[in-house]
């Protein structure tokens, strides 16, 4: 049983970096990462680097764990592209924009590897 | 070496014109100023799709230029519903041209902004929007709150060219007489320099926007000790700073669009601009992500009356975001072949919504490889626009602005490529009429 988090997803400089060369190692650590708080990692017993499985409704994905202070308590953050829209609902409920941010999600610690883009993709194949 | 100068960025919203290069052997060798790291890493260039490429039993196999445009042409002139894509990372005179081939081959033609401010497009429609031009800002605002916006990470360049720290006309002393105040969930690098930051619950915005606008309209008596996480005590300073300033200005981004009440929320955010008209002067604008992503909402506005999500299946123009955006039609397993430009579906749509692109045929126009080119099934290297190609793209506050070329390239521009499909695409239709 993991714990319970609203998921978001977002910018980040390295991100913006790297949107052209988004096969690129320093895309992969930049992006395949999950922002949590303190208190969410000590609750799941993960340090940072160590890899957590994140589950929604739609689908689970596997990321490396980093604190970030400026995160509050119960809410995750994962870098926009492949890894976070893997847990995204493609349902606009009429409007068009799928729900990117606000994701009911369950984080658990996990000794799975964190799968690169190329394997990520074939997933969909 | 040659000294360029007044290069133009095309990676953001921001398209920052005043940069400069040099370049040695046709090649960008050093970005000197003007540019952020991320405009910067644009400019000096990244690792690019070698050939024109068609997938055969599952791997892409290099073609001709001649032999991808046939192939291209093939699949759009065979499907019954195609899906025309992207058209943010690209320059005006191709989205033209993309426009003319979704006429020609009665598709559904969508852009970036349904994946980011279309919401904004849709509240806009609704209310209007009570906007300038960043010039304005930097020349007249005091007051700059940006909300469900990091800048300092997503628009590196705004607040020092356009807002916060700008010095203008009427701003010379640039931060030091301007406030800023943040509107977020995180805790990011923008709300550390923040006047005020108001840390709001994740997808409370709709409840802020309200309290604001009750407490502009003098009627703070109704607002509750708490809304949305955010403590009337600060409410009530943030809408003071308000009044108090000569000309208040709100950029608003993903934060808001990507969540709850979507374009609900930014008709709350324009209905507090008015509100706060009652005392000053205040305007409000959409943080917009691609260079120009507001360039291809004005050419499919001129050519369809529609910014995105057009169906011209129908021998007219029919626009309905909800139903006919990306990923809506992805969802319904609808479209039957896709054409993918200057955009990356790949990386930024729902994983529910790639499962179909990655089943349909997709052509994928683009000068980086990328996750859509893991499915994609013809493929075109293009030329990057800004850096080895010129054009005209418009700015996020839809101001026109024209691309520089800075060096030559083998690879053609993406109007090149698009008008040689639609002219094959033409020539197997008047074959299949004979």
């Amino acid at each position: 049983m993991g714990t319970k988090v609203n998921l978001i997803s977002g910018r980040t400089t390295v991100q913006g970096r790297n949107l052209d060369s988004k096969m690129s190692e320093e895309y992969f650590e930049e992006v395949a990462r999950c922002d949590m708080n303190k208190a969410d990692m000590e609750k799941l017993g993960v340090a940072a680097e160590e890899s957590v499985k994140v589950k929604t409704s739609y689908g689970e994905v596997i990321v490396k764990a980093k604190e970030a202070a400026g995160t509050p308590e119960g809410i995750a953050f994962i870098p926009m592209g492949p890894w976070a829209n893997a847990l995204v609902s493609g349902d606009t409920h009429g409007a068009g924009m799928p729900s990117y941010k606000g994701i009911d999600a369950e984080i658990e610690k996990t000794g799975d590897k964190v799968l690169p883009v190329k394997e990520l993709m074939q997933t969909y194949m | 070496m040659v000294e360029v100068t007044d290069v133009v960025c095309s990676l953001c919203g921001c398209v920052c014109d005043d940069i400069t290069v040099e370049v040695e052997d046709n090649k960008v060798t050093k970005v000197k100023k003007g540019a952020c790291s991320v405009g910067k890493s644009k400019l000096m260039g990244h690792n690019r799709i070698k050939s024109p490429a068609i997938r055969v039993n599952g791997e892409l196999k290099d073609c001709s230029y001649d032999e991808a445009i046939k192939k291209a042409a093939e699949i759009l002139a065979a499907s019954r519903r195609p899906l025309l894509y992207g058209w943010s990372s690209t320059v005006c005179e191709a989205d033209k041209v993309g426009v003319e081939l979704a006429e020609e081959i009665g598709a559904v033609i969508d852009n970036t902004a349904s994946v980011c401010h279309g919401p904004s497009v849709l509240a806009i429609q609704d209310v209007g929007l009570p906007s300038c031009t960043l010039g304005e800002v930097k020349n007249r605002a005091d007051l700059i709150i940006y909300w469900g916006a990091n800048p300092a990470e997503a628009h590196a360049n705004h607040m020092k060219r356009y807002s916060y720290v700008s010095k203008g006309f009427w701003t010379e002393e640039g931060k030091k007489a301007k406030k800023l105040v943040i509107v977020d969930v995180r805790a990011t690098k923008t709300s550390k320099m923040a006047d005020v930051f108001l840390q709001l619950e994740q997808g409370k915005d709709y409840l802020v926007f309200s309290a604001l606008r009750a407490i502009l309209y003098g009627h703070a008596d109704v607002v509750p000790d708490e809304v949305g996480g955010v403590s009337k005590k600060d409410l009530l300073e943030t809408v003071e700073m308000m009044k108090a300033a000569k000309f208040g200005m709100t950029f608003f981004g993903m934060g808001v669009t990507h969540t709850g009440a979507r374009h609900n929320n930014i008709v709350n955010a324009i209905q507090m601009t008015r509100a706060a008209h009652t005392h000053t002067k205040f305007s409000i604008m959409p943080m917009r992500g691609h260079y120009n992503v507001a360039g291809i909402n004005q050419v499919c506005t001129w050519e369809t009356g529609f910014p995105f999500a057009v169906d011209l299946t129908r021998g007219y123009a029919w626009y309905n975001p909800g139903e006919l955006s990306a990923t809506d039609l992805l969802i319904r397993q609808e479209c039957d072949a896709a054409l993918v430009i200057a955009s990356d579906p790949g990386a930024h749509f729902p994983g529910e919504s790639i499962k179909h692109l990655a089943k349909i045929p997709v052509i994928q126009i683009d000068p980086f490889p990328n996750p859509t080119t893991e499915f994609a099934d013809v493929v075109f290297p293009v030329a990057v626009s800004g850096v080895e190609a010129e054009g005209n793209v418009y700015r996020m506050d839809n101001i026109p602005i024209r691309l520089r070329k800075l060096i030559d390239s083998d690879y053609p521009p993406d109007e090149e490529i698009l008008k040689r499909i639609l002219d094959e695409v033409r020539a197997i239709k008047e074959k299949e009429e004979k």
